[in-house]
């Protein structure tokens, strides 16, 4: 007798994934409980300073920007545009956010936004030469530019060569240290999940999906793919901008491998393509990998191994392994 | 001035063009877009760095076990990752990736970072021509950059593994329905592309140290090189590495050294402007990449 697993959806579900029939609280709660918990948590959290540690407080705000690189990696992503090398967002929103508050002595609170922009603008000038490039051509030149550009800082000696800047003002109180970027990462992680949903989220998809077709209809596909790379450069370039503030110093270290690596893995792990995904990639990865600081610069070669470890075997990631467990009854059912 | 430049331009040259081989030969036979390729090369030089220092191999031994790992391991990495995820390109990206990096931060964590890690040159010494001192190991590259394309014609062109090689980069279905086994070409392409790698990483790793950078600097030569001439075609890749070596010597005599590697970065965007499928790319044209 050989038995096989059923899978059933609950019944709530009507036409399609994310139309729903729902017919008492308890199924409003049913639905609501996963999107509610995540986000009170992250609002609580900062609260809870003096009980778990201002230690672990800095875990989350760098989860936090991990996160804004992962949510900005797979928007890229959406559009059918792997980048192997988010640092470039994240070292151009530290260093004008540096310079605008080194040179020309900008307070945080003009220099991070402003920071933000013109950073966002600059990668993605950057990029635009090669946006019309697919697939693997595209990931090789990102892979290549975040490399680049610390190589000419360093060969350049421009905003402070080697040594970067450091002495830039702090940010004005603990509260705004810490709400700052969750409150950035929720924007972000919502932003994108209605975006991807409007007509204007379809498009992107389509170009991802089948990019002649989108041509067909009379679309400059070129033309979104560089507004779909300036949105993900502001969130990339936003967490740059804010840590450069929080260290107060901004140095070669933002164009670092790590901000490539970490986001790309937060995201594979967690599942492309559903934005929720990333960000639990990223609070997964952050925290763990604060675990094994002992191990120093191991540390890279474990992401790597998770890295290849989920895009072998676990290719759907965490988020869309658990929303299936969620949403579906599970049996074992008699075959005959 | 001037022979200086043509005799070191060539050799730079040579230089890319050995580096880039190996990558654009494994992508234009299986479409891998190997990016463990800067990974494999350190790790060349390293393994023959600690079978000279820690197991005493004469150096011919040495060399010619490195190839062999190195190849071995292109085909174990086609063989127990890549085939899982062959045909979605984010995937076989990301896995070889994730792998090159790790290679190379575990060497780093290894603690392979200082100045004693060097490679001895094949035999010292030097000659002058035209004036212009140029050492052994630098004509070295030159014969072997030679030989390696001749190898590459003949092996391509006469034997039975590289009429298949041929065949996949062609067509694959056809080539299926000759009798042509892909999955097992494509590993071997792998297979030699790394070792192409590793003969690459012995004959240049010795003019300075193994540095772990360098293992993402050699991916870029080879994205460049492979950009700029067309990422299947042998005579795109050696014209290219003509173009970028002699471009990159006249930088570096005229302006600074350190702004050579803006070149690569220059060459990129220039031909991606203006004719997307590298100079002399065919079979993978315009539709394929933009």
């Amino acid at each position: 007798m050989k038995f096989r697993k059923e899978r059933l959806d609950r019944g709530i579900k009507a036409r399609c994934e994310d139309i729903f029939a729902l017919s008492s609280y308890r199924e409003i709660l049913y639905l609501a409980f996963p999107r509610v918990l995540p986000v009170a948590a992250l609002l609580i959290l900062p609260l809870l300073k003096d009980v778990v540690g201002m230690y672990w407080e800095k875990v989350l705000m760098i989860t936090c920007t991990i996160g804004l690189l992962a949510l900005s990696w797979d928007l890229m992503a959406s559009v059918g545009l792997i980048s192997l090398g988010q640092a470039l967002f994240f070292g151009a929103g530290a260093y004008v956010t540096g310079f605008l508050n080194h040179s020309l002595n900008l307070p945080p609170i003009l220099s991070i936004p402003l920071g933000t922009l013109v950073g966002a603008c600059i990668s993605t000038l950057l990029l635009l030469p090669v946006v019309r490039l697919r697939g693997v051509y595209f990931a090789i030149i990102t892979l290549t530019l975040p490399l680049l550009l610390a190589r000419f800082i360093e060969t350049t000696k421009i905003l402070g060569g080697t040594e970067g800047m450091s002495g830039l003002s702090p940010l004005p109180n603990v509260w705004i240290e810490l709400y700052v970027p969750v409150f950035a990462l929720l924007i972000c992680l919502f932003g994108f999940r209605r975006l991807i949903n409007e007509d204007y989220g379809l498009v992107l998809q389509g170009i991802r999906d089948n990019d002649r077709a989108v041509m067909s209809g009379a679309i400059n596909i070129y033309w979104f793919k560089a507004q779909a790379v300036f949105i993900a450069a502001v969130a990339g370039a936003f967490a740059g901008a804010f840590m450069t503030h929080y260290n107060q110093v901004v140095g070669m270290a933002a164009f670092a491998m790590d901000y490539s690596i970490v986001p790309l893995t937060a995201a594979v792990l967690g599942g492309v393509g559903s934005f929720a995904g990333p960000t639990i990639g990223a609070f997964i990865l952050v925290p763990l990998s604060e675990l094994l600081r002992a191990v120093g610069t191991l540390r890279v070669v474990i992401y790597s191994a998770i890295l290849i470890i989920c895009v072998v075997g676990l290719p759907e990631g965490v988020f869309h392994y658990m929303r299936r467990k969620y949403h579906q009854f599970e049996r074992m059912v008699e075959v005959g | 001035m001037l022979p200086s430049i043509i005799i070191y331009g060539l050799i730079n040259s040579v230089i890319l063009a050995l580096i880039a081989m190996g990558f654009s030969l494994t992508f234009g036979i299986s479409g891998v877009a190997n990016f463990a390729y800067g990974g494999f090369y350190i790790f060349s030089g390293f393994l023959v760095w600690m079978l000279l220092n820690y197991l005493k191999f004469p150096l011919i031994l040495a060399i010619l076990v490195t190839i062999g790992v190195v190849g071995l391991l292109g085909f174990v990495t086609y063989w127990v990752i890549l085939l899982r995820v062959r045909g979605i390109p984010l995937s076989e990206v990301i896995a070889t990736f994730a792998l090159g990096v790790g290679i190379l931060e575990l060497f780093r964590w290894m603690g392979f970072v200082t100045y004693e890690f060097t490679l001895p040159y094949l035999k010292k010494g030097m000659v002058l021509i035209a004036g212009v001192p140029v050492d052994y190991q630098r004509l070295f590259i030159i014969g072997i950059g030679l030989a390696l394309v001749l190898f590459l014609y003949f092996f391509t062109h006469h034997t039975r593994i590289g009429l298949a090689f041929r065949g996949i980069a062609q067509n694959e279905r056809t080539a299926i329905s000759l009798g042509i086994k892909s999955d097992r070409t494509a590993a071997l392409s792998l297979a030699f592309g790394s070792a192409m790698a590793s003969v690459a990483a012995i004959f240049i790793l010795p003019l300075g140290i193994i540095s772990i950078n360098t293992g993402y600097e050699v991916l870029l030569i080879a994205v460049a090189v492979g950009i700029v001439g067309g990422l299947e075609s042998v005579s795109g890749i050696l014209v290219a590495s003509l173009i970028l070596g002699y471009a990159q010597v006249i930088v570096g005599t005229y302006f600074k050294p350190e702004w050579m590697m803006v070149v690569y970065l220059a060459a990129i965007v220039l031909v991606l402007a203006i004719k997307p499928s590298g100079l002399f790319g065919k079979f993978k044209e315009l539709e394929e990449r933009v």
